[in-house]
């Protein structure tokens, strides 16, 4: 008989030398890899059971573990590589849906990587951030077409400015829903948002009452679950996101197993404890664009007009016009998320093969925007796999307002990107709701961890600013004449309406 | 040949205005940016005069260059159409012997025919027929369509140019110059500073980095930016904010050049909430990079630099007289003895009004 489960890919590396025996690996291993054999005095590690995701390499105080990839092998084969067979042999055994976590890992052209910025040189000054003011600041919100302050007796503001989210630097937290991250993991989100100067966001999953007194820089998400949405809920978030899709699962809804909804989760999301948690594909009462109208509306009536309210979408194919129809919605900011976005949990068909990546929507966007005279209308937040500084400035340089970010969040809380987040089984305490795994993650070294890698991305901007002789991220807004495209089509050159490397002003 | 035209490197400017109105001749700006010359390579100068057409101070004057008589004619099909012609001539030349090969220079003055105005603003009629002019008309440029004012530019030397347009026979109240250094050679007459759209003119030194972000903003409110210049984008912000949106030129100073969140941080709450909301608002319509600008309009000349001051601007003031330069140089050629002369601040606006008038 074969084994039912095919191999998973990694192999534990023991120097026996090196190993003192402590058995932290055997301890601490959520998916059972390594055991001590007493007897023998030894530990056996069972290298099927391994995610890859480097914890036990983490935390060996002897270096003596090393998490590589097998060497067993099929053969070589262009179209039916190992993951194709691997993948069909699950499903034989399972007769199910292929699950995973994270964003989709498929080689599809990333955008980003083909795109190169401008820099001054003698006949602009550059400027040293360093000596001079380099200015990240950026509002997001609904501005007014003119200000008006024809006054005779002095200047006088006579337009009433929206409500706008004031941010430090365009960057902010994407959604991840209490439930699907754990409580340290949102406590440290939150505290860093508000320590920094940007927002965080709850996902769909409610909010926990203990981070109320965060509202003020939180974004609270409404999604088609409606997951602890209350009237308080509401008005203690400085912001509300209706999220209608995702980049990872275009067109799916969601999944929390009954075995996440512990009791806080039960609370925070008014669902009984152990019940699966089910969004459903679509809000039950937007079934058109009419219907999203009115529920911005009876979100903005809900808390009287002090609240910018956004929309998230996935980007798809039809982005552009649907936006377009969003913002004349009354959205006071727009959420696209890409192809590349992050999940807890999707179905490996859908993450990898739908919708489109996030260099395109934002570029055609932000342009279908401008040409009909509603970009200012409401703020472009983009989001689905920033990987680096260099990203966001692209993203802004091609039209975001700001970017929301999520993966690289969790990268810098100890996240190895395993994409086993559907198991709720990780080993760094991030995405699992089980105590023992939880408390591994110390809240207060994450917050500093997530503070660090905002402060570094927004020092990296303001170098990469002044090297363009900017020193405002409002004059690199949409200006993609600051970017060139290197290695793409003349198609994809105008849907991202740049100009080729090697072409001047 | 058209192109975007970037002026890199040197340039000057120079602008002056007796605000009592008083009319002097065209020959002061020509000797101050003469004087400047370093500054420029040759390739490119020009001036705009303010009140030298008093005779036709209610037309809109048209300076055309054309490249062949085909486009003349076919613009003056179009200008016949929608305007009264009340007076078409070329405009008058002398020989220069360092200008060479300049194109049909005319001059129209119009009135727009009220049949098609058709109760639209007068102004962005005029500008459609401009932005028609320039981007459909092969061969035919305007480069001046205001009232009372004219904008004379081409290719050479500054103060050849001013003789080359017999300059120093024309009286205004206000003159601007520039003298150009493009590192980019094309030598194309329409590419010469100033820039002008109705009664506004602009004389930039300086790089727009943020080009993109402010044309992409333009473009939103109906202009087209033709990609000849940078400088236009600075015209055309000038046109919305001030003509259309009804600013006065420090409200413009601080949308253009625009105070950094420290210093409004430190501001009285009032004005704090003003500059807020104009960086909200107008965050598309700050100019960033290195500049100094000369704008005339109807109503005066108006002074300013990018908001980290990376191009020179010196101001002075004698009498009813307000001069500004990119040198000293350039104002003491003129006046010998001006009564105060002073650097202005990054981003604040020098304003030289003509007496009755507001701005």
């Amino acid at each position: 008989m074969v084994k039912s489960t095919p191999p998973f890919g990694f192999a534990i590396k023991r120097d026996d030398e090196k190993c003192i025996r402590c058995q932290a690996c055997a301890r601490m291993c959520s998916n059972d890899v390594h055991a001590y054999d007493a007897e023998k005095d030894i530990i056996v590690s069972d290298s099927t059971k391994c995610v890859g995701c480097h914890f036990c390499e983490a935390i060996c105080p002897t270096s003596a573990l090393t998490v590589e990839r097998t060497q067993s092998q099929y053969r070589e084969n262009f179209n039916w590589t190992a993951e194709v067979i691997n993948d069909i042999k699950s499903q034989a055994g399972s007769g199910g849906v292929i699950l995973t976590g994270m964003g989709c890992d498929k080689p599809y052209t990333n955008y980003w990587d083909r795109i190169v910025l401008n820099a001054s040189q003698v006949t602009n000054p550059s400027i040293d951030p360093l000596r001079e003011p380099m200015e990240l600041k950026t509002f997001i919100g609904r501005k007014p077409d003119r200000i008006e302050m024809g006054s005779p007796e002095g200047p006088k503001l006579e337009t009433e400015i929206p409500h706008q989210l004031e941010l430090e630097a365009p960057i902010m937290f994407s959604a991840m829903s209490y439930g699907s991250i754990s409580y340290n993991a949102c406590f440290a989100l939150a505290r860093a948002a508000s320590d920094f100067g940007t927002f965080w966001n709850t996902g769909e999953g409610g909010l926990h009452r203990d981070f109320y007194r965060y509202g003020p820089r939180t974004i609270v998400q409404v999604a088609s679950g409606r997951f602890g949405v209350t009237r308080e809920y509401l008005n203690t978030g400085a912001a509300i996101e209706i999220k209608i899709g995702q980049g990872a699962k275009p067109g799916i809804g969601g999944h929390l197993p009954g075995e996440k909804v512990t009791e806080p989760i039960s609370e925070t999301r008014m669902i009984p404890a152990g019940t699966d948690a089910l969004s459903p594909a679509p809000h039950h009462d937007i079934y058109s664009i009419e219907d999203l109208r009115q529920l911005i509306y009876a979100l903005k009536e809900a808390t009287r007009y002090r609240k910018p309210v956004g929309v998230k979408i996935a980007a798809v194919h039809n982005v552009a016009p649907i936006s377009s129809g969003i913002v004349r919605a009354g959205a006071d900011f727009i959420v696209i998320d890409g192809m590349r976005g992050g999940t807890g949990a999707a179905p490996k068909v859908t993450r990898d093969n739908v919708g489109i990546p996030i260099e395109i929507a934002t570029a055609v966007v932000d342009s279908r925007l401008r040409e009909e005279g509603i970009r200012n209308q409401a703020s472009l937040v983009v989001a689905g796999g920033f990987r680096k500084s260099s990203d966001v400035i692209k993203a802004i340089a091609l039209g975001a307002d700001a970017v929301y970010v999520a993966t690289s969040a969790l990268v810098a809380m100890g996240c190895t990107i395993c994409q086993k987040c559907y198991t709720g089984k990780c080993n760094w305490g991030i995405a699992t709701q089980d105590p023992y795994l939880t408390k591994r993650l110390n809240p207060e070294i994450a917050t500093r961890r997530l503070k660090n890698l905002l402060r570094a991305w927004s020092l990296e901007i303001k170098e990469m600013m002044g090297g363009m002789g900017i020193n405002a991220i409002e004059s690199l807004r949409g200006n993609r004449e600051q970017l060139r495209g290197v290695g793409l089509s003349e198609m994809e050159l105008k849907m991202l309406g740049i100009k080729s490397v090697g072409e001047a002003w | 040949m058209r192109r975007m035209e970037v002026d890199r490197g040197g340039c000057s400017l120079f602008g002056m205005i007796d605000e009592s109105g008083d009319r002097f001749s065209g020959a002061q700006a020509i000797n101050a940016i003469a004087k400047m010359q370093d500054r420029e390579n040759g390739l490119g100068g020009g001036f705009a005069g303010y009140g030298i057409y008093p005779e036709f101070k209610d037309c809109h004057a048209f300076h055309l260059l054309y490249d062949n008589e085909k486009a003349k004619e076919y613009t003056e099909i179009c200008l016949d159409e929608n305007y009264s012609i009340e007076r078409a001539e070329p405009i008058p030349t002398r020989k220069v012997p360092a200008i060479k090969n300049p194109p049909l220079l005319w001059r129209y003055f119009l009135t727009v025919k009220e049949t098609k105005a058709n109760g639209a603003d007068i102004g962005d009629f005029v500008v459609n027929t401009v932005m028609k002019i320039n981007g459909e008309v092969d061969g035919a440029f305007v480069i001046s369509s205001g009232k009372n004012m004219g904008i004379f530019k081409g290719v050479g030397f500054a103060g050849e140019v001013g003789k080359f347009f017999r300059l120093d026979e024309y009286e205004g109240h206000a003159w601007t110059a520039h003298g150009r250094f493009p590192t980019n050679t094309v030598g194309w007459w329409g590419g010469a500073h100033p820039f002008g759209l109705l009664d506004w003119s602009v004389v930039h030194n300086g790089e727009i980095s943020s080009y993109g972000t402010n044309k992409r903003y333009l473009e939103s409110f109906g202009y087209r930016c033709t990609l000849f210049t940078d400088t236009e984008v600075i015209a055309y912000l000038f046109d919305l904010l001030a003509r259309k949106h009804g600013f006065g030129f420090d409200t413009v100073g601080r949308i253009l050049a625009a105070p950094f969140w420290d210093e409004i941080e430190r501001l009285p709450e009032k004005e704090r909430e003003i500059c807020k909301a104009l960086r909200m608002a107008y965050g598309g319509a700050l100019v960033n990079g290195p500049f100094a600008v000369v704008v005339g309009h109807s109503n005066g000349i108006v002074g300013i630099n990018d908001r980290i001051k990376l191009r020179p601007l010196v101001a002075a003031r004698k009498g009813s007289m307000l001069y500004m330069s990119s040198e000293e140089s350039g104002i003491r050629e003129v006046c010998q003895s001006p009564g105060k002369v002073w650097m202005p601040e990054a981003g604040e606006p020098v304003v030289g009004r003509l007496e009755g008038t507001h701005g």
